[in-house]
């Protein structure tokens, strides 16, 4: 935390009380979870970050000085500002998530602090489900264990962009380059085979503060941040805001004849006032009215504010229902292909029946069929019929209707779910969906998007028509140009080829559209074909069709 | 499309929120859910800076429409007159549906802490009130103000935390807590505590009465006072059965950091008459809220045995 220098006289508080809040109100917040093998000094770590920070309370750090048997009288135990519980300090070990605040000039931090011994997979998967950075703990004397292994498959599962490794001990290793540069050629060849997490590695002493928050003197072949450097300069990357949006409706708002609002949490992308939105599942669409919140409506927001809007149209929406970007809508199953942590003691069943919570809905669903484990230590698929414990594996899920939802990948809000024992209540997994299951015969089509094009000559929107059909695509061709029509066939997600130049006086704001005039003649002389193709490359292009990504196995 | 993006390219700074907004967000998503999810919630109402935010949070959940639950105040007979006074006028001003509960049986005993202690006390007047409270009215969801930071054992709380027939609180089977997707499914008795401050820290808090102009009780605010005055402590003189020795009742211009009940709730000496003061004030402390009440300090890992007892 900013610290402002001991007592302040009250003239002098008063300035810089207002600097220091000014301050404070452009902060933004990194989550964080920690991972590590028990002993690998992660509680000893968070203390120090901390102290060195000043974030722990003088009567806290009192009441840990020096009250470990054995202990020198007066030496801080870091492990214990962390360890809360009785159970854990009676047995040293933390075995749940505990969440830490901390600040620094430049930003808010929250820590979840996952335990690491493996029958607490799930604790570490809950940790990382908020988190927009992991930082993995490294005993330097043992290098990279299986357990290791572990902590980094699973933050790359659970969509974690940001992966530190801190190597630690390094006092007890004489803090050797060798031992260290060993280690991280062997983390990065490990992270880039999980996939996109962009990892940094950095030798520290917990126990000692080197290159926690101080640089360390004592290392002086390292030149990289110290770890509060690095959390400090991560970009906190909202990527959400940019995308298509997605409104759960959490709750409708009526309280009198004059106001009915639907209220929610941006899942992701931005809401204007004005734009165009369809409402799923019903396929309806209407314009944002307002945006409401409790100072006043707003001409926009993103995700993840909470709001509610109001529609002009007076539609049936309910709890469930969820508004999204008209031209641009998420995929619909009810067969999802899904990666599930299993959370409960009782192993998965196939065929029965739980309860699947996804965004506002929960919608009863059974999982069909387990595809794979992943063995967390060799981090390789294995062949089996169930899950048990902490096991992590793909399944395929059926629901008892359609949900609407995007690939974990590009969302996490609208890509997760977690699943319910409708009889003991307990929370059994949580689940991310890698995409919709289809009928044989018709794979690619839960992933296609709509657009209209049009299309003068008959025989270019034959050959953008066979374009499209020989790729999978639902397409629908049509001479009448009527709005409500369009919009209605775009919200079945078909590409629709207007037989016409057209557009003209029609209100299509918000859709792609698109016209084959302005791709003729390109570059010159351009085939009938390549022009064609160029349509339906500039229709998957502008849809943000995820094409093959994601779902391979 | 942001999957293929790289890192570098998207950073949307106009769109970057602060830390405020995202723990407002996140607390409002809370409520909603609870209030859609639940038949009888309820929030309780400790009249403190924590709830006066919490209250904030609610309104704004369901603007324009009213809040749709009732709140409630478990009222130990030892509070602040002042807290009384200004719960009575928040309820009236924004129309709330307040309801208060106490343990009429143990007061009209003479329960009080210099009695009973402060460890029995709390567990009649606060603990077993609340028990009672819930249970008489059959609410199945309680909005509380805890925050993760107060105390090594709320750092480990659910946000929804599960509470079985008996109210209790079992630190071992919690339902895990993944992204923003809350289980509340619970059986007949049972039921669930909601903590929608959980990620709030006490700056947070503070910066947020600041910015939204959150009204708060005036004992939060430094002026002369009545105080014993006993090594490092100040004990307001309030009840009658809290006596001073000779010449330790004195006026002192001093504060409260956290509002309990008068005979258990020291004060500071303080300057601190407005909210910058305030924060300035703790910012520059750094010693813990809590420290300054008495009933945590009695036994290491006191409050603990307090939640699994039912306390929050
Ligand atoms: N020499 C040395 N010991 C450390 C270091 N970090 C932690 N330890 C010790 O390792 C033991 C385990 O640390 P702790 O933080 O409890 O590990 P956790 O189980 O991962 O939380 C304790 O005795 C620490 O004092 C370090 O950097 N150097
Ligand atoms: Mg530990």
């Amino acid at each position: 935390m900013t610290t402002t220098g001991g007592m302040l006289d009250s003239e002098q508080s008063e300035f810089a009380i207002e600097e220091f809040l000014a301050l404070e109100q452009t902060k933004d917040l990194l989550r964080f979870s920690t991972a590590g093998s028990v002993d690998d000094g992660k509680s000893t770590l968070i203390g120090r970050l901390l102290y060195d920070s000043r974030n722990v309370y003088e009567d806290q750090v009192r009441a840990v000085t020096g009250t470990r048997v054995g202990q020198k009288h007066g030496v801080i135990d870091f492990a214990q500002l962390t360890d809360g519980l009785r159970a854990e300090r009676e047995q040293g070990i933390t075995i749940d998530v505990a969440y830490r605040y901390f600040s620094t000039q430049r930003r808010k931090f929250i820590i979840a602090d996952t335990p690491g011994h493996e029958q607490y997979t799930r604790n570490m998967a809950t940790g990382a489900s908020t988190a927009d950075l992991a930082i993995i703990l490294i005993d330097a004397r043992k290098g990279i264990l299986t357990q290791s292994r572990r902590h980094a498959y699973i933050a790359s599962l659970l969509g974690i962009r940001h992966l530190v490794a801190a190597v630690n001990k390094m006092d007890l290793v004489e803090f050797s380059e060798e031992v260290y540069r060993s280690i991280e050629g062997e983390l990065e060849e490990l992270v880039a085979s999980f996939g996109r997490a962009k990892l940094v590695t950095i030798p520290v002493s917990a126990l000692d503060g080197d290159n926690v928050v101080e640089a360390s003197e004592r290392m002086p072949w390292y030149t990289g941040p110290t770890l509060l450097e690095h959390l400090e300069a991560v970009p906190v990357w909202k990527e959400e805001a940019s995308q298509a949006l997605r409104l759960p409706v959490q709750r409708v708002i009526r309280p009198d004849q004059n106001y009915r609002g639907f209220a929610g949490q941006i899942a992701a992308g931005t809401v204007r006032k004005g734009d165009v939105v369809a409402v799923l599942p019903s396929g309806q669409s209407s314009r944002i009215a307002s945006i409401t919140t409790f100072h006043g409506d707003l001409d926009e927001a993103s995700a993840p504010l909470s709001i509610a809007v109001t529609l002009e149209d007076e539609l049936d929406i309910s709890r469930g229902d969820v508004l999204v970007d008209a031209t641009r809508l998420p995929q619909q199953s009810s067969s999802l292909e899904a990666s599930l942590v299993w959370f409960d003691g009782d192993r998965l069943e196939t065929h029965k029946p739980y309860l699947l919570k996804h965004g506002a809905q929960t919608v009863s669903a059974r999982v069909s069929r387990v595809l794979h484990r992943t063995n967390i230590q060799t981090v390789t698929a294995e062949a089996v019929s169930s899950l048990a414990m902490n096991d992590i594996g793909v399944v395929q899920v059926e629901l008892i209707r359609p949900i609407f939802f995007d690939a974990y990948e590009e969302n996490r809000a609208s890509g997760s779910f977690i699943l319910i024992d409708p009889v003991t209540n307990a929370t059994v997994a949580a689940g991310m969906i890698r995409g919709g299951l289809q009928a044989a015969g018709s794979g690619d089509v839960a992933r296609q998007k709509a657009g209209v094009i049009f299309a003068e000559d008959d025989s270019m929107a034959a050959a953008v028509e066979s374009i499209l059909l020989a790729e999978g695509w639902p397409v629908v061709t049509t001479c009448v140009q009527d709005e409500q029509l369009l919009r209605a066939l775009l919200s079945l997600r078909v590409a629709v080829i207007v037989r016409a130049t057209g557009g003209d006086g029609l209100n299509l704001n918000g859709l792609n559209v698109l016209h084959v005039s302005d791709f003729v003649g390109q570059d010159g002389a351009v085939e009938d074909g390549d022009a064609a193709a160029a349509v339906v490359d500039a229709l998957r292009n502008w849809s943000g069709v995820a094409g093959q990504k994601g779902d391979g196995r | 499309m942001g999957s293929s993006a790289t890192l570098e390219m998207v950073v949307p700074s106009a769109a970057k929120l602060s830390h405020l907004q995202m723990l407002e967000a996140e607390s409002i998503h809370i409520f909603r859910e609870v209030a859609s999810e639940f038949q009888k919630p309820v929030m309780l109402y400790s009249i403190g800076k924590d709830s006066s935010v919490m209250l904030r949070l609610a309104q704004k959940a369901f603007f324009p429409g009213p809040i749709p639950f009732p709140l409630l105040h478990v009222d130990t007979g030892y509070k602040f007159n002042e807290m009384i006074t200004f719960r009575d006028e928040q309820a009236a001003s924004l129309g709330l549906d307040l309801r208060v509960w106490r343990n009429e049986q143990a007061l009209a005993d003479g329960a009080n802490p210099v009695r009973l202690g402060t460890q029995r006390c709390c567990g009649l007047l606060k603990t077993t009130a609340l028990l009672d409270g819930l249970r008489a009215h059959g609410f199945d969801a309680a909005f509380g103000g805890a925050r993760r930071d107060e105390e090594k054992s709320r750092a480990k709380e659910r946000i929804f935390s599960f509470r079985d027939r008996a109210g209790q609180w079992d630190p071992k089977n919690q339902r895990p807590e993944v992204w923003n997707h809350y289980n509340g499914r619970i059986s007949p008795g049972e039921s669930i505590r909601v903590f929608p401050l959980s990620n709030w820290t006490e700056l947070d808090i503070w910066h947020y009465i600041l910015l939204e102009e959150i009204p708060i009780v005036p004992l939060y605010f430094a002026k002369e006072r009545r105080m014993i005055v006993r090594a490092d402590s100040l004990i307001p003189v309030e009840q009658t059965f809290v006596h001073g020795l000779p010449g330790e009742e004195q006026w002192v211009r001093s504060r409260l950091r956290s509002l309990g009940c008068s005979p258990c709730t020291g004060a500071i000496r303080s300057d601190a008459d407005t909210i910058p003061k305030i924060i300035a004030e703790l910012v520059s402390f750094r010693s813990s809220e809590r420290a300054n009440r008495v009933i945590d300090h009695d036994q290491d890992g006191s409050m603990e045995i307090k939640k699994r007892e039912g306390y929050f």
